[in-house]
């Protein structure tokens, strides 16, 4: 038996990378969900999310609280590992690749380099295809999403404002992006070339797109999803994952529903974890997105993304 | 009984899109399933990969558990890896329900996580020489029946000993690695061998 790089940090013959997207294959048509605690990652697992996201603050924390977003702490993250069957992601700063390391190092499934932590670095975001540990990045656009899978992401997700509750600019950036691969598709060869200049991209991933009308790598959908018709509108635009942030365990003033002692507010998040993963599977018939609509106890109050001053918008970050 | 077998593809999540693809490119009519009544029309279901707890609860709704357990007790089924946990006779680590179709034991997430997901070649019973397999996040069959045959083989590594990676009992296969995330079709094609054979017999 011979063994193929699978499990080296080389991409000489695209092993690693195969491996990496093949990951996400197995992610594809879910609902990933952020978690803060073992308690909730129970919760997000028996819903049905097909992955959980440990960080010690959800992103409408972050934004309420304000100060240096920073990866978790690796205790909270292998208690969760070690709680779960499905995979565990965790975030590290955009640029920080001491973060990745480490991340790497205790095992986790996928790495998220993601603007809801203050970013590390300016300029550079983190080489990816040094790691066999895979990455997700996010994108607000086609030039912006290549950038990243030419960095090595093996998945992307739309930003759109997390820890809002308002899917606007989940909505833009998907449109967006969806746009855009549409328009290289009836490109002449002769115009890709000027089409990697417009879009910062490189020139062989644009062409990549071009052909196969869509992102070498799975889209997912995050930053401001709260309800189960949020989830099935965004799967209709073209989404093939959701994540949830700050939608399913938190209630008004960001405040954590307490999932540990308090029963109705477990109930609560429990409902809502339930209700998006059938909505995010039946996004095509009203019906049942109606029926997981109705199931749903409470919701996020959430922050119309329009009032957010520009200076403190997520989605900006990074480059 | 029509030329192109009609195959189903359960679509509750995971890694659907790439086998109904494959099957397609195969000669077969597909059909994405995620709901029980789709269930009818079909010759044979691909279960793929993904997350078997997620498939376990969107099956507890709308009597689709009861429906597609009928289902793999009659029709050809082929399940990869969360498929092949779905389809075994009992499920380890830690045990969860199964429809016990196929009389081997198979042990969830039994190489570790991700970082240990790996590409491995080895030699197979299948014609034309060794088979390519991805192991992602795979699961480790730890027993096999009297009835069934062993295709391919995963040689022992410092995550155990050597086990069984293609299986088939009759009409049922099943993979814990992802023969629709390589070029070579030869897995499927058994599939279709067997669903012809099984519609036409």
């Amino acid at each position: 038996m011979e063994l193929n790089n699978g499990n080296g940090t080389s991409n000489s013959n695209g092993a690693g990378l195969r491996l990496k997207t093949g990951l996400a294959e197995m992610l594809k048509g879910g609902v990933i969900m952020d978690v803060m605690s073992v308690a909730q990652s129970r919760i997000a697992e028996e819903a049905g999310a097909v992955a959980v996201m440990a960080l010690e603050r959800v992103p409408a924390m972050i934004r309420a609280e304000g100060g240096v977003a920073r990866m978790a702490s690796p205790k909270l993250i292998k208690e969760i590992m070690a709680a779960s069957t499905i995979p565990v992601m965790a975030k590290a700063r955009i640029g920080h690749f001491a973060e990745a390391q480490v991340l790497q190092s205790l095992g986790v499934d996928f790495i998220d380099e993601s603007e809801v932590l203050t970013p590390a670095d300016e300029t550079y975001h983190i080489d990816k295809h040094a790691f066999t540990t895979p990455f997700v990045c996010g994108a607000r656009n086609l030039g912006e999403a290549l950038r990243r899978i030419a960095e090595g992401a093996a998945m992307i997700r739309t930003k759109g404002e997390p820890g809002t509750g308002d899917v606007v600019h989940a909505v833009q950036h998907m449109r967006q992006i969806v746009r855009e691969i549409k328009a290289l598709t009836v490109l002449g060869d002769e115009e890709l070339y000027n089409a990697a200049k417009v879009h910062g991209a490189p020139y062989e991933l644009v062409r990549m797109v071009a052909k196969a009308g869509k992102l070498p790598v799975p889209n997912f959908s995050a930053g401001g999803i709260a309800t189960p018709a949020d989830a099935s509108l965004m799967m209709q635009l073209g989404a093939e994952t959701i994540f949830v942030g700050s939608g399913i365990f938190m209630k008004e003033g960001a405040i954590p529903l307490d999932v540990e002692d308090n029963a109705e507010e477990r109930a609560e998040a429990v409902s809502r974890a339930r209700a998006i993963v059938l909505a995010t599977l039946h996004y095509d018939d009203p019906k049942i997105v109606a029926e997981a609509s109705e199931a749903v106890i409470g919701s996020m109050k959430g922050l119309a993304a329009a009032a957010i001053e520009e200076k403190d918008l997520m989605q900006t970050r990074g480059w | 009984m029509p030329e192109s077998p009609h195959i189903g593809v359960l679509a509750l999540q995971g890694a659907f899109d790439v086998h109904a693809r494959r099957l397609a490119d195969l000669g077969a009519t597909t059909t994405l399933v995620r709901k029980p009544a789709q269930l009818d029309a079909l010759d044979a279901l691909v279960i793929p990969g993904g997350e078997s707890t997620t498939f376990l609860k969107h099956l507890e709704r709308a009597g689709f558990y009861a429906a597609l357990g009928a289902f793999v007790h009659t029709k050809p089924v082929f399940g990869t890896c969360a498929g092949c946990i779905l389809l075994a006779k009992e499920v380890t680590n830690p045990p969860q329900k199964s429809f016990g179709v196929l009389d081997i034991a198979v042990e969830r997430n039994a190489y570790g996580r991700q970082n240990e997901s790996a590409i491995l070649t080895a030699d197979t019973a299948l014609p034309g020489g060794p088979l390519e397999m991805v192991f992602i996040r795979a699961p480790r069959i730890t027993r096999v029946g009297p009835s069934v045959e062993v295709l391919a083989t995963r040689e022992a590594t410092g995550h155990g000993a050597s086990s069984p990676t293609l299986v088939r009992q009759g009409r049922l296969l099943a993979a814990t690695f992802h023969p629709e995330l390589t070029a070579d079709t030869r897995v499927h094609q058994l599939f279709l061998d067997i669903v012809r054979n099984a519609t036409h017999p």
